[in-house]
């Protein structure tokens, strides 16, 4: 074992890089293009580091990044300021809290736990928006944002496989 | 131990605890910036300072990333319109000779059209200046529907603004900074848009919901749409000027009544900003509420209230022309045909008069009518208590209809 895979991660390497990576993202896919008539989706690209930083290891920056990247996307799509915010941190400490019981498991399964936790960020934010405006909002079109966003797994997955042994006090 | 040697050095917490504490204050913070939005009230002021700073700096970005897809459509565009240029043609004078025949009836009905206002005095609206602007940004969730433009306040545009694209309404302008405004769509789930049934004008809301279809709400009438009926701006409330191309009636899977929005059918990045102001905004309130009625004119006679009915609810009827029955006192007025109690009395021809209103003399001479007779005649200022004013309005916002045969006859 390496001298370097025993020091704490860098907090640029696996919170900075993604931060700034779903950032650009979302502003990419908030470009008005239509292709054969159809509008580009609109994944929630925060909840790909949320599910990732927490299996990686608890971080106390994680949580305020990720409020952080709440609050511009409500200023990018125009949501009630701290929407996004509180909704992806329900989701994070979804899976903070379950993080012991998702340790080890196979990839279908920690696409299942992913999926949860989009399904929670999405209902909060459900919920939110009906509280403040009286109305809900369409299913189908909360189906079609749930869809992209859980294909984002992958992105997920890999972040996790990148980072997960590089702290070995969280192994 | 000073605070150089470092206390805190050796001080160890838990990092899940830690992380947790943290996650929650985070949480916290963001529940009450929830709390303090106002974005639901769609106002000026509730567009804060960070959003217009947003704005201004994403609107260069977003304007450079979105340059790509615009010149590929416009390249496609070209490459469609060489390839498909004969086929074009031969269409396109198909449908000029539709038009010509359509230009000649348009000339005919705006003559007819100027003639009739003309004779009506009628007063029309005068025309709406505009302002083109390119769309940079695009959100579609089922939360927010907006879209960012590259035109602000520089060029005149304010908040409550119409926004068209070139086939149909698209939404109005929420906020406004230097260079930039952010458009809420007909679909954004805190949208409510006033529209009406063109073939039978009956009245709606479009209610946004985040899909692609608003649903009509609050439809009254029997049967008052049909598939396919074109759906228009209704003017109500002064946000948005009457006639505005909406979309097209259409049932939903849901059984409910929607609109397939005309400006879905076209592209997206060119969007035209109305400079229409919502005279809401420019109306005092105070000042109405302080503006008196005015006065009626000399000779009215009021039907006095019929002695059968209560008194609590005879009171409030009769106070409005009480001060005008005081006037008629100081200067008795001739007999009338056509007064307000010659009008009262065709809306109402069930209804028997009473041999005092019969009489063309003022009511301040009736002897049911002295307590107002003893109040202080002033000519210039017709004195309507707060009731009377009520009164008034309700009747002007809703005419009485006739009543029915066996109904009693009106207070």
């Amino acid at each position: 074992m390496s001298l370097s895979d025993s020091r704490p991660l860098d907090p640029w390497r696996w919170i900075g890089v993604p931060t700034l990576l779903c950032i650009g993202a979302s502003i990419l896919f908030a470009i008005p293009v239509r292709i054969h008539g159809y509008q580009l989706p609109e994944p929630i690209f925060p909840l790909v580091p949320a599910f990732a930083w927490a299996m990686i290891r608890p971080s106390i920056l994680a949580p305020f990044m990720l409020f952080g990247m709440g609050l511009f996307l409500d200023l990018l799509w125009y949501t009630p300021t701290g929407f996004w915010g509180v909704s992806i941190l329900l989701g994070y400490a979804l899976v903070m809290f379950f993080r012991s019981m998702m340790t080890g498991q196979s990839r279908v399964v920690l696409w299942s736990w992913f999926a949860a936790m989009v399904l929670l960020a999405m209902m909060t934010g459900y919920v939110i928006t009906i509280l403040d405006t009286g109305r809900p909002p369409s299913v189908m079109a909360t189906f079609w944002q749930f869809l992209p966003t859980i294909l984002l797994f992958p992105f997920a997955h890999r972040l996790i496989d990148r980072f997960d042994d590089a702290d070995v006090r969280f192994r | 131990m000073s605070f150089r040697d470092g206390p805190f050095n050796d001080l160890k917490v838990p990092l899940t605890w830690t992380a947790a504490v943290a996650v929650v204050v985070a949480v916290v913070v963001g529940i009450a910036l929830l709390l303090s939005d106002r974005r639901e009230t769609l106002q000026t002021a509730a567009y804060g300072v960070g959003r217009k700073m947003f704005d201004v700096a994403d609107k260069p970005v977003a304007g450079v990333l979105s340059a790509p897809s615009r010149w590929t459509r416009i390249a496609s565009e070209y490459v469609g319109d060489y390839l498909f240029a004969a086929a074009e043609n031969h269409k396109l004078r198909q449908q000029v000779a539709e038009l010509k025949q359509w230009r000649d009836l348009a000339v005919a009905l705006q003559d007819t059209n100027r003639r009739y206002q003309a004779v009506l005095g009628l007063k029309t609206e005068p025309p709406i200046p505009m302002v083109t602007g390119r769309v940079v940004l695009d959100s579609r969730g089922p939360f927010a529907n907006t879209r960012l433009a590259d035109v602000g306040a520089e060029k005149g545009v304010r908040v409550g603004n119409p926004v068209m694209s070139d086939r149909g309404l698209v939404g109005r302008v929420v906020g406004t900074s230097n260079g930039a405004s952010r458009v809420l769509l007909l679909t954004d789930v805190a949208s409510r848009t006033p529209v009406l049934v063109a073939r039978t004008d009956a009245r709606a809301i479009l209610l946004g919901d985040g899909g692609s279809n608003p649903r009509l709400g609050y439809l009254r009438g029997q049967d008052p749409v049909h598939d396919g009926d074109r759906i228009l701006t209704s003017g109500d409330g002064g946000v948005f000027p009457r006639g505005l191309p909406v979309g097209v009636a259409a049932k939903g899977l849901d059984g409910q009544w929607r609109v397939r929005l005309d400006a879905d059918l076209t592209a997206i990045d060119f969007i035209r900003v109305l400079e229409f102001q919502d005279f809401t905004a420019s109306v005092n309130e105070t000042q109405l509420e302080k503006s008196a009625l005015p006065p009626l004119p000399p000779g009215t006679v009021v039907q006095p209230p019929p002695s059968s009915s209560s008194p609590a609810s005879s009171v409030p009827a009769s106070s409005a022309p009480m001060p005008e029955a005081a006037k008629g006192k100081t200067k008795p007025a001739k007999p009338k045909g056509g007064g307000f109690a010659a009008k009262l009395a065709s809306l109402f021809p069930g209804s028997k008069p009473k041999p005092a209103a019969a009489k063309p003399a003022p009511i301040a001479a009736a002897p049911s009518a002295a307590p107002a007779s003893s109040a202080p005649a002033k000519p210039s200022v017709p004195a309507t208590s707060a009731p009377a004013k009520v009164t008034a309005k309700r009747a002007t916002a809703h005419p009485p209809k006739p009543p029915r045969p066996d109904a009693e006859p009106p207070l």
